[in-house]
């Protein structure tokens, strides 16, 4: 099993525990309760030391012993390790005293952090044999397929909503993947795709491919980690569409304690969702643990999932961990957008203005203590939504080249400046 | 005209693997129970120890959630079809 395997051992249901072999297969047969991978944390813990990880290339592939994939990864081996910014500037906006910003704006090859999933799920994929790789999709995963896949001469096809924005259908069609709209939202997408996925041996990577595809998240945990100089964050703010991502940093931060690479301490995620879709944290607020679907209707477009498949466990992390939820209305995104982009210089899509937004919620209601640090997670980037902010973000003036012109309209600047 | 329901692949070693069955049955619930007793173990497998759909099944009725609906009294009718759906990740 070593030789074949690596360090995984098994796929698990969640629900039953029932075990199944390391295949492209997504759900338990008896309760269709999700599959995850199991490790070999005895192996694991003899090769994976702080200082194996400095002394490995800075990408999400530093800390290949706990990804899913039996030999080296063989797609997308650039991905990862984005900068985590100290946000003084943001921090002193939002009233706590210190903040950081966990940057995947700036993730390789897309500009998301779905290139940490597809990057697993694709080598995980060549591993087992596949030529074809497809993805139901709000937009980041499609356009992460497409460009990987293409690097990696895989043929694929991506499925989204029809009515996306423009920058993330042309993100996806410039690498020559097949795209598909669908006259439908996300979870009517989804479902097709559930439908498809068994049919034509592919590897759709959020459906027969999740098990691997959704391990590749923990990977924002672990840069995290380390980049705080090995230890976990007394407070995390991650958005929630599946509500995939909030579990598996969650994850991240069992993984390294239980290995001893950060010491066992206090700390709290919360998540994050728009008004305009937001079944994990309405059913948070009143304290149920389970979520009531609902039809999306939000600019926030890579969050618009109603029925969020891993919604209960997200929900089990926030009250594990103590932690709160808020979601914020179309304004409060865009407010977040420019908050994030005036304060740090760092332009994200809709999504970060979910997180910022969120954030300031829960720091004005003293969820998270004025006093403590917080991480926000940062997954898209602005370039691609910028359909939700044209004409909210101010516009340009234009005068003709006359240096009389600019002077009138620095004099009036001035004015506006002087009085404020 | 019957009701046609899709079967998902993890359910079709029950189904013998068919993956388009027809039932009779006037309700959500009442199929379950049809496909029950053709397909012995299959309800199990759809509805938990409390008797509710489980948590990461999804059914649909002509592409609704029957969530949206009535659950499992939601009433079905000839021409109607049926799927069978396990909950997805995100993307």
């Amino acid at each position: 099993m070593q030789q074949t395997n690596g360090f995984m051992k098994a796929l698990k249901c969640r629900e039953c525990a029932r075990e199944y072999p390391l295949g492209a297969t997504h759900v338990c047969e008896y309760d269709f309760g999700p599959l995850e991978v199991v490790y070999d944390y005895a192996s694991i813990s003899q090769s994976l030391t702080r200082s194996a990880i400095e002394s490995r290339p800075k990408t999400m592939w530093r800390y290949r012993e706990l990804l899913p994939v039996a030999k080296e990864p063989t797609v997308g081996f650039q991905v990862g390790y984005t900068p985590l910014v100290k946000a003084d500037r943001l921090a002193k906006r939002l009233g706590i005293r210190e903040l950081w910003i966990k940057n995947d704006t700036v993730n390789y090859p897309t500009l998301s952090f779905k290139d940490r999933v597809v990057s697993v799920a694709l080598s995980r994929a060549r591993e087992l044999g596949f030529t074809t790789v497809a993805c139901a999709s709000t937009g980041n995963l499609a356009n992460s397929v497409a460009a990987n896949a293409a690097a990696a001469g895989l043929r694929a096809y991506v499925f989204i909503p029809a009515d996306l924005e423009q920058g993330k259908i042309v993100n996806s069609l410039v690498y020559g993947a097949e795209v598909i709209g669908i006259k439908g939202h996300y979870d009517e997408v989804n479902r097709l795709c559930a439908e498809i996925a068994g049919k034509y041996g592919w590897a759709f990577v959020n459906v027969n491919m999740r098990p691997y595809y959704a391990e590749g998240s923990k990977s924002m945990g672990f840069e995290i980690m380390e980049q705080l100089g090995w230890k976990i964050p007394r407070h995390t703010v991650v958005c929630m569409a599946s509500g995939s991502l909030l579990t598996k940093i969650h994850k991240s931060y069992q993984e390294f304690t239980k290995l001893g690479l950060v010491d066992s301490t206090d700390y709290k995620i919360h998540g994050a969702q728009a008004t305009g879709c937001n079944p994990i944290t309405a059913a948070q607020k009143a304290g149920l643990d389970f979520f009531k679907p609902v039809k999306p209707n939000t600019i926030a477009k890579s969050l618009a999932i109603g029925t969020p498949a891993d919604g209960f466990y997200a929900l089990k992390v926030m009250k594990e961990t103590g932690g709160a939820s808020e979601d914020v209305t179309d304004d409060e995104i865009r407010e977040g957008i420019r908050l994030l982009a005036e304060c740090e210089g760092i332009f994200a899509e809709t999504a970060g203005g979910v997180t910022v937004g969120v954030a300031k919620k829960l720091i004005a209601s003293g969820k998270i203590p004025a006093k403590d640090s917080a991480v926000l997670c940062v997954t898209g980037n602005g370039l691609k939504t910028l359909d939700a902010v044209v004409g909210h973000v101010g516009a340009t003036r234009e005068i003709r080249p006359s240096l009389r012109e600019f002077e009138t309209l620095l004099s009036a600047d001035q004015a506006t400046a002087a009085k404020a | 005209m019957p009701v046609k329901v899709r079967i998902p692949t993890p359910l079709r070693k029950l189904t013998h693997e068919e993956e388009l069955v027809e039932v009779k049955a006037g309700t959500i619930g009442a199929a379950i129970a049809e496909l029950q007793s053709r397909y012995p173990g299959i309800k199990e497998r759809l509805i938990d120890e409390s008797g509710e759909v489980r948590r990461f099944v999804n059914v649909y009725v002509n592409e609704e959630d029957i969530r949206f609906l009535q659950n499992q009294d939601t009433a079905i009718k000839d021409g109607d079809e049926i799927s069978i759906i396990p909950a997805i990740a995100g993307g």
